[in-house]
């Protein structure tokens, strides 16, 4: 199985730079551990180094490719954030220090999946003598749940509590309380069967504001069945009221006509 | 006269190891002990000394197939010696043409997992969306929920075909990323020795 065996292409890629010379893999080594400064590295250097690599190739090795992408990337930023430690702070809010000290954990991460990875194809290699049954399980047969014994008088006792009609619910908290209007109509008109006239100001006062309405409606339904007659010096004065027949107020039957 | 492999089969043991050595040649997956105690109706101490019983008898240079542990339960598989003859008429399709990138995704959810997508990249610097699909269609790694949180990417696990495939008893037996960190240290000497080398 040649595709599982790692190409170590990008490891051994022999590098010949200003500030350093030796294999990709030592240079990644002595940046991790500090002992050379990102910005001494001259990175397009190390690309064209892998091009020419690449060109003595005859085969495109993509994975290598693929690796090697993701290293240099990593040695781009760790450069950048080296050369402008305050607008790489700005940007991740990391201190270069720590952006540099994160990547390497990430090198160094994906570095130890890169081993493990390596053993599993090791493992893959010694255990290729492995023949074993493969295929979909086969149907499990159904499960019966067994049940209790049960008996119908149980089942009708059941029923039973069920159709039970549930309580009313009581809504004596959310009705409105105030009388009804013929309530203040047969107060009125015995009023009026009394005295010639009254104040329907005098006459509602203490009672509750919702109450009043309710009388007030009383007023209205009064007049329009003609009862009544209606007098108000000015808004918001007293309203007074009287026999239609007693007391006729010029005004208002002249508005009301 | 009775022979003495008669007489064996009379041992009530035997008899419920004939019975695990049917349930073990019926199945498809690795067997727990559980499993087969309950197929069985049996105790599952009795169960584990059938195995051991079945283990003695189906072994490397005994047989042709070989009972094993692997996945968390038992399964039998051709022993090695036949392993030419059964690459001549079968191939194994779950391994063939797996891409570094693929194995690579592979160790991280092995050794990480559950983890999803974007945690995989996160790790390996470039998408794992084809390497992960590329696994789930061999059966190697499977959906195992979602990351918490609304819209949560979908977390993938290996599954028990991964542990048969490589012959692992469970992921325990997973070396320790310690333990393979060795070769990396073993290096970074090496690399060390040649830096001061040159500085000299």
């Amino acid at each position: 199985m040649p595709a599982l065996h790692p190409r170590p292409a990008v490891r051994d890629l022999e590098l010949d730079l200003d500030a350093f010379e030796g294999p990709f893999d030592l240079l990644l080594t002595l940046l991790l551990k500090e002992e050379i400064e990102p910005r001494e590295i001259d990175v397009a250097g190390i690309v064209l180094a892998f091009l020419e690599h690449l060109a003595d190739r005859d085969e495109v090795d993509l994975e290598a490719c693929g690796e090697f992408l993701v290293l240099i990337s990593a040695l781009l930023e760790l450069k950048a954030r080296a050369l402008f430690p305050e607008e790489a702070a700005e940007l991740d809010e990391l201190e270069p220090e720590e952006a540099a000290e994160e990547l390497a954990r990430r090198l160094a991460e994906y570095r130890r999946m890169k081993e493990a990875a390596a053993w599993l194809v090791e493992r893959l290699a010694a255990e290729s003598e492995r023949f074993f049954r493969l295929g979909p399980a086969p149907l499990a047969p159904r499960i019966e749940r067994r049940l209790a014994d049960q008996s119908a008088s149980a089942l009708a006792d059941a029923l039973r509590g069920l159709a039970v009609p549930p309580p009313n619910v009581s809504l004596s908290h959310m009705a409105l309380r105030f009388p009804p209007v013929t309530q203040f109509l047969e107060r009125f008109r015995a009023l009026l069967a009394r005295r010639r006239r009254f104040d329907f100001d005098t006459e509602v006062a203490g009672l509750s504001r919702v109450e009043q309405a309710v009388a007030f409606l009383a007023l209205l339904e009064l007049r329009k069945s003609g009862e009544i007659a209606l007098s108000q010096a000015a808004p918001f004065t007293p309203i007074r009221v009287s026999r239609a027949d007693e007391e006729r107020i010029p005004a208002w039957t002249a508005r009301s006509a | 006269m009775d022979s003495p492999l008669r007489l064996i089969a009379q041992n009530p043991v035997d008899r419920l190891a004939h019975t695990v050595e049917a349930l073990l040649v019926v199945a498809s997956a690795p067997l727990s002990v559980s499993e087969l105690a309950d197929a069985t109706v049996d105790d599952p101490e009795r169960v584990e000394t059938a195995l051991r019983l079945l283990g003695e008898r189906y072994r490397e240079g005994r047989s042709g197939i070989v009972l094993e542990q692997v996945a968390g339960g038992y399964a039998f598989r051709a022993s090695r010696d036949a392993a030419d003859a059964c690459a001549r008429l079968f191939e194994r399709p779950v391994e063939r043409g797996v891409s570094q990138a693929a194995l690579e995704t592979l160790a991280i959810v092995a050794y990480l997992g559950p983890c999803s997508r974007p945690e995989i990249a996160r790790i390996r610097g470039v998408a794992a969306d084809s390497a992960v699909a590329s696994l789930v269609e061999r059966g190697l790694i499977a959906e195992a929920g979602r990351e918490s949180g609304p819209g949560g990417a979908i977390r993938y696990r290996t599954t028990p075909l991964f542990e048969r495939v490589f012959g692992l008893e469970s992921l325990a037996a997973l070396p320790r990323l310690d333990d393979l960190g060795a070769t990396e240290d073993e290096l970074r000497s090496r690399l060390i020795e040649v830096a001061e080398a040159r500085a000299s």
